[in-house]
């Protein structure tokens, strides 16, 4: 191990360290001792970002541990995505977590420990290491659900998460082994030359009893190692038809957990979709597409239609959440180049929408959650004028409306889409979009046109949660004005990816 | 020589036998062991094939395999018992309080 | 250069969210200081200017594979100049309204909204590219509908609101279409782009080229947001919001919005010669037909109203006539005794409890002193009287007319000095019936007329004082003075291509002579008629019957409009498109659409049965149907 192989982990070794510590504080201070353990969770993502920094320009001059790791600049753009979730997560739980009198200590601990996971999945250019992060993050994300242990529906989620995503886990794990067995590699750039091949030359020299399994690629045991591999990340990604475990997730889990897996666990799963399928299955993917294409308009249809008839907004997030997913695969499935970065942008556009919608919704839902449904919402536009207004903000971007970032995402997808002539998609998913506008619009008007029914009581915004809300309206609003920026930065991401299809270690 | 066919196909078998009992199965720690089950046939899939491949990569991932299997052994059992505490009961046709 | 519109926006944000909890001090403190510290900019950036001018490129905006519009700021004299009126005739305008609207609901909406104005206002005339232009001039009309229904709980000022708005919507369709055109023909909606290259256009001398296709469309934004013919109808109906709206919106800033985008537009339009010509027929008529029906108007508002859309086309005629600097010269004056015109009449309006029409009032200025002799000073910047400001604006406007190269100059001159002999006919006709001669208020009223608060006349006097010496940088050559103010615009527009012939100076005076000698007459007969022997009028009003009737009521262009548009219109919409279409087929449709989209949502969402193990099925399924395909494909 070199020190380069060091320094294209360290943001991961700085988080776990801070991890480490802020668990060590947290079991070995009086209760209450709360203060510190967000201010050092943020120190942490501080130096992680601070290590990515570091290491610009994101060129993948030098894969580190073999070829296992590559900090390019894609993972680059998750990395700083996943710390701005994360620290915002933090900031947005202040508040949740001194009121639920949740451990605090193993909170923040658990939230870095998940950064690390999807920091890990978004720099990894190999299997092993695509499983090992996504098992970090996943198994901290199944304790985050279930974190509030008196609530019955909270440990009912994580019961449900862990099940299901460990049931998901192993699916994604046949289908590596699969993989292995085709193509003889782990390493995605390896697999990728192996499946180029006219001849498999690993399995040439195998032993005969393996050659009447494989013949030239692609063949049978390949298309089931990437049946098996998308069930694996699609269940992660909320897509049909591994969405069915989204809407109870969601709405169990603590409220800021549920902002978290929302967005950062989302974005990271995405990332490895896109690394995993973009690059070492690119020769395939005349098979593929297909699946993302019914997986992806499936998504949008149930997402939007389901999240027509709720009432509950924790649920009514979460179908929305399917039906963004299916909206990012809309591009997914052009897999250009424009695609990829429209995905992107869309992510991190999502990430700050749905953060702050979930702010807000933590944030009214007062002690023990008590007020989610949609009904509790009425006549908060004249006494909250505040949180109402960003929440009109944050659900406006996510119908898409112009001079929003959901606007400039959407925008994306769709001409991404369309430059890839998938003109059907691309009028389906206009169509759901405006089919999702009613159920946000709904809330907006029981903010604005309703009168409250009974006196619920809107506690002050603290200054950790205000931050969370301004900036998170604020950065909507700059990508729907501006998105030139961010755009950029993930159309560079997008053209060194599938470039360095050539470039890894053999 | 036992072909390596052989290898794949219990493994194979081994992972829909895990697949049948997380569907059918009521209780919470059957369905758990179930997925235990469906892992280590993969891992079972993953020596075979290293084997008959002369490569050291798919035995290397077993031992990483074990080790996330073991580690999401205790979260899974703290999980269960967290919701037997709550439910006070492992049946997990009862663990259905969200729907629709 | 940024902060200038965007500290009233701060204003307006602040107040809008806030105000209803401040007291009325500190709403008015927001407001006013954003404006003031606006102004102050404005100022600041105008002196520093210099010769050059500065586009400002903030950050490209919108950047299309295709299509790049910047967010850019652009300054020189023109925009310059129009800043500064609009924050500073604005700023005095603010005041005012703290004295005006003390009492009021919702003041804290008021002055978010004034400021909300002013932000987009500034934003127009600051404006580096089309694009951004037309988001400030959607922006105004906005606000202009917000302003104008104030009181919306009244009926009749939501429907001036609402026929504002759908009226300039006319004009703003051309516009819209031009700056498409625009983009087509350039390639880019930016200044500097744009400008350049009509030059290099050839002149388009027969009127059929773009260039003429563009300036036309882009007056029919014009004739709807400055009130020409023919969408003038909704600046007169204006007049039911608060006074001081009326004062800074239609008086001031956003109806001169048509003649600023047709001096800008300058380049564009000296190649269209034709274009111009069209400009310069519509500004004339405009402007004497309005004051044909400002004479026999009651309402003193209703009045300034009409005094607004004729002066209006005098600035259109004269950018018509390619005097594109007299125009804004008289943007400015104008601006000046007319916002104070307005502001007076609000203050005789505040001393009459709320009376409005003229028949009721007389002899007032023993009783409002400083009202009266703001008001007079604006009177007599009106009708051009030496040495007021309107005197040198309008007579160079009536001198570039005169001597112009376009066909009927001389004609256009004719007209537009019979419309200076009107416009003192109707302005001294308000004065006389309002100040002077006995009260005819009712005693009730007459009781309670006192003058204004000092916050409400300080803001007279300043625009009294401007109106006075405000017209002095434009001090024309050949009276001695060097006519500053023309030639520091010149930079900033085009002159056409045949210039003024060179005039003598005797034709100059002699031509000046001729309007002061018609203004006089039009105040004598102001005088005869309507103060010595009022029996006069009213003997000419019989006599003339049937001209009478039709100036009295208008033109019946309201009513012609009604029947033409109005009514078919409304008649279509309701019994072929409401009930038939709309109730019938679409909604029919709709709720068709609906009920089957709920009952689909409905059947999806059953299959969250909360039961893991069916999750857990589905997974299978799902897993067993990719499978099956995969392997299928692969192989």
């Amino acid at each position: 191990m070199q020190t380069s192989d060091l320094i294209r982990i360290l943001p991961e070794i700085i988080l776990a360290v801070a991890g480490i510590v802020v668990m060590l504080l947290g079991a070995f201070q009086k209760q209450n001792a709360g203060r510190m353990h967000p201010a050092i969770a943020l120190l942490g993502l501080l130096g992680a970002a601070g290590a990515i920094a570091y290491q610009y320009p994101w060129r993948s001059l030098d894969p580190a541990f073999g070829g296992m790791l590559e900090l390019d600049a894609f993972s680059a753009f998750f990395h700083i995505l996943f710390f701005l979730v994360a620290a915002l997560v933090v900031l947005s739980s202040s508040e949740y977590v001194a009121q639920e009198r949740l451990a605090s200590g193993e909170y923040h601990a658990l939230l870095l420990f998940a950064t690390m996971g999807m920091g890990l999945m978004a720099s990894s250019n190999d299997l092993i290491m695509i499983f090992i992060g996504l098992e970090i993050s996943s198994l901290a994300s199944y304790i985050l659900v279930g974190f509030r242990r008196g609530v019955a529906t909270s440990s009912e989620s994580s019961l449900k998460y862990f099940l299901l995503g460990s049931f998901a886990t192993a699916f994604l794990l046949y289908g590596i082994a699969l993989m292995f067995g085709a193509t003889g590699a782990t390493n995605l750039t390896e697999i990728h030359l192996a499946l180029q091949a006219e001849q498999n030359t690993v399995t040439a020299m195998a032993s005969p009893q393996l050659t009447p399994l494989v013949g030239p690629v692609p063949t049978a045991l390949v298309g089931l190692s990437i049946a098996l591999l998308f069930v694996g990340f699609a269940f992660k990604v909320s897509a049909v038809p591994f969405q069915i475990w989204t809407p109870d997730v969601y709405q169990g889990a603590p409220t800021p957990v549920t902002a978290f897996l929302s967005t950062g666990s989302k974005a990271a799963a995405f990332a490895v979709f896109l690394r995993v399928f973009m690059v070492a299955l690119e020769g395939s993917a005349q098979d593929w597409v297909w699946l993302l294409w019914v997986s992806g308009l499936l998504s949008m249809v149930l997402g939007n239609l389901a999240a027509l008839l709720q009432t509950n907004i924790k649920r009514m997030l979460a179908y929305s959440s399917i039906a963004h997913a299916g909206y990012i695969l809309v591009a997914f499935t052009a897999h250009s180049e424009e695609g990829v970065a429209a995905v992107m942008f869309y992510l991190a556009a999502y990430a700050l929408m749905n953060i702050g919608a979930f702010a807000v919704v933590s944030h009214f839902g007062n002690r023990g959650e008590r007020y989610v449904e949609m009904e509790h919402y009425a006549g908060l536009g004249y006494r909250a004028p505040l949180l109402a207004a960003s929440m009109t903000v944050f659900l406006l971007s996510l119908i898409g409306i112009p001079l929003t970032g959901g606007f400039f995402g959407k925008f994306y997808i769709f001409r991404a889409a369309l430059h890839a002539d998938l003109v059907w998609l691309t009028v389906l998913g206009v169509l759901n979009s405006a089919i999702a506008a009613y159920y946000y619009l709904r809330v907006i008007v029981f903010m604005y046109m309703h009168p409250a029914a009974e006196q619920i009581p809107v506690e002050r915004v603290r200054p950790a949660m205000g931050f969370v809300l301004i900036f998170s309206m604020a950065a909507t609003f700059l990508l729907g004005i501006f998105p030139q920026a961010v755009l950029d930065f993930a159309s560079q991401a997008a053209a060194l990816l599938l470039e360095n299809l050539g470039n890894g270690v053999l | 020589m036992v072909p390596l066919s052989y290898y794949l196909i219990l493994a194979a078998i081994l992972f829909v036998i895990g697949v049948a009992g997380f569907l059918f199965k009521r209780n919470i720690v059957t369905i758990f062991m179930s997925v235990e089950l469906m892992l280590n046939a993969v891992n079972l899939t993953f020596v075979s094939l290293s084997y008959s491949l002369r490569q050291l990569d798919g035995q290397i991932f077993v031992f990483f395999v074990m080790v996330v299997a073991a580690a999401e052994a205790t979260i899974g059992l703290a999980i269960i018992i967290t919701v037997f505490r709550n439910r006070e009961s492992l049946n997990v046709d009862r663990i259905d309080l969200m729907k629709l | 250069m940024w902060l200038i519109p965007i500290l009233p926006l701060l204003g307006a944000a602040l107040n809008g969210l806030w105000g209803k909890r401040l007291p009325l001090r500190g709403i008015a403190a927001i407001a006013v200081g954003a404006v003031a510290c606006s102004f102050l900019l404005a100022l600041i950036a105008c002196l520093s200017l210099g010769d050059a001018t500065r586009m400002e490129v903030y950050f490209p905006w919108i950047a299309g594979a295709d299509f790049q519009v910047d967010f850019n700021l652009y300054l020189d004299p023109l925009s310059a100049v129009m800043s500064l009126i609009v924050t500073g005739v604005g700023l005095l305008i603010h005041i005012y309204s703290i004295g005006y609207m003390s009492g009021e609901k919702g003041v804290h909406r008021f002055f978010a909204y004034m400021n909300l104005f002013l932000f987009f206002m500034l934003t127009l005339v600051l404006a580096g590219n089309y694009l951004l232009l037309l988001v400030g001039w959607e922006g105004v009309g906005l606000c202009s509908y917000l302003l104008i229904g104030y009181y919306f709980r009244r009926e009749d000022a939501a429907d001036a609101g609402k026929k504002a708005f759908i009226v300039t919507r006319l004009g703003d369709l051309g516009f819209l279409i031009g700056l498409i055109l625009l983009y087509t023909t350039f390639g880019s909606l930016d200044y500097l782009v744009i400008f350049p290259e009509a030059a290099q256009f050839p002149v388009d001398s027969d009127g059929s080229g773009t260039l003429t296709l563009i300036g036309l469309l882009l007056l029919a934004g014009a004739v709807g947001k400055s009130a020409q013919i023919p969408l003038y109808v909704w600046l007169p109906d204006a007049m039911l919001g608060p006074t001081p709206v009326s004062a800074l919106i239609h008086a001031a800033t956003m109806v001169t919005a048509g003649v600023y985008i047709i001096a800008r537009s300058s380049p564009i339009y000296v190649q269209a010669p034709e274009a111009l010509m069209v400009v310069a027929v519509i500004g004339c008529i405009t402007a004497l037909y309005a004051a044909t029906i400002g004479i026999l108007q009651t309402d003193i508002k209703r009045i300034l109203a009409y005094s607004t859309i004729s002066q209006l086309g005098y600035m259109v005629m004269a950018c018509g006539v390619g005097a594109f600097g007299a125009a804004v010269f008289h943007l400015m004056t104008h601006a000046f005794f007319k916002a104070l015109l307005f502001l007076g009449a609000g203050s005789v309006i505040h001393a009459m409890g709320g009376e409005q029409d003229i028949r009721k009032m007389g002899g007032l200025r023993k009783k409002i002193p400083v009202t009266f002799w703001t008001f007079l000073f604006a009177s007599l910047a009106l009708i051009g009287a030496f040495p007021f400001a309107g005197f040198f604006s309008k007579d160079e406007i009536l001198w570039r007319t005169f001597t112009s190269s376009t066909g009927g100059g001389r004609l256009l001159w004719v007209l537009a000095l019979l419309t200076a002999g009107l416009t003192a006919v109707y302005i001294g006709r308000l004065v006389f019936l309002t100040f002077f001669g006995e009260s005819r208020a009712d005693p009730e009223v007459a009781s309670h007329i006192h003058e204004s608060p000092k916050v409400m006349t300080i803001p007279l006097i300043v625009l009294a004082v401007l109106s006075l010496i405000g017209g002095w940088i434009g001090w024309p050559r050949f009276l001695g003075g060097s006519n500053h103010f023309e030639r520091w615009l010149e930079p900033a527009l085009a002159a056409p291509a045949a210039a003024h012939a060179a005039g003598e100076e005797s034709l100059e005076f002699l031509l000046m002579g001729l309007s002061l000698a018609v203004a006089a007459l039009g105040v004598y007969i102001a005088y005869y008629l309507f103060l010595k022997r009022r029996e006069a009028a009213d003997r000419l009003a019989q006599a003339s019957g049937g001209i009478y009737r039709l100036l009295l009521n208008k033109y019946y262009v309201d009513e012609i409009y009604r029947f033409l548009f109005v009514k078919p219109l409304v008649m279509g919409s309701t019994e072929v498109l409401w009930k038939t279409l709309d109730v019938g087929a679409i909604d029919g449709a709709v709720n068709l659409a609906a009920r089957t989209t709920r009952s689909l949502g409905n059947a999806l969402r059953k299959i969250q049965s909360g039961n893991i193990r069916s999750y857990a099925g589905w997974v299978v399924l799902g897993a067993l149907l990719l499978i099956g395909f995969m392997v299928t494909a692969a192989s």
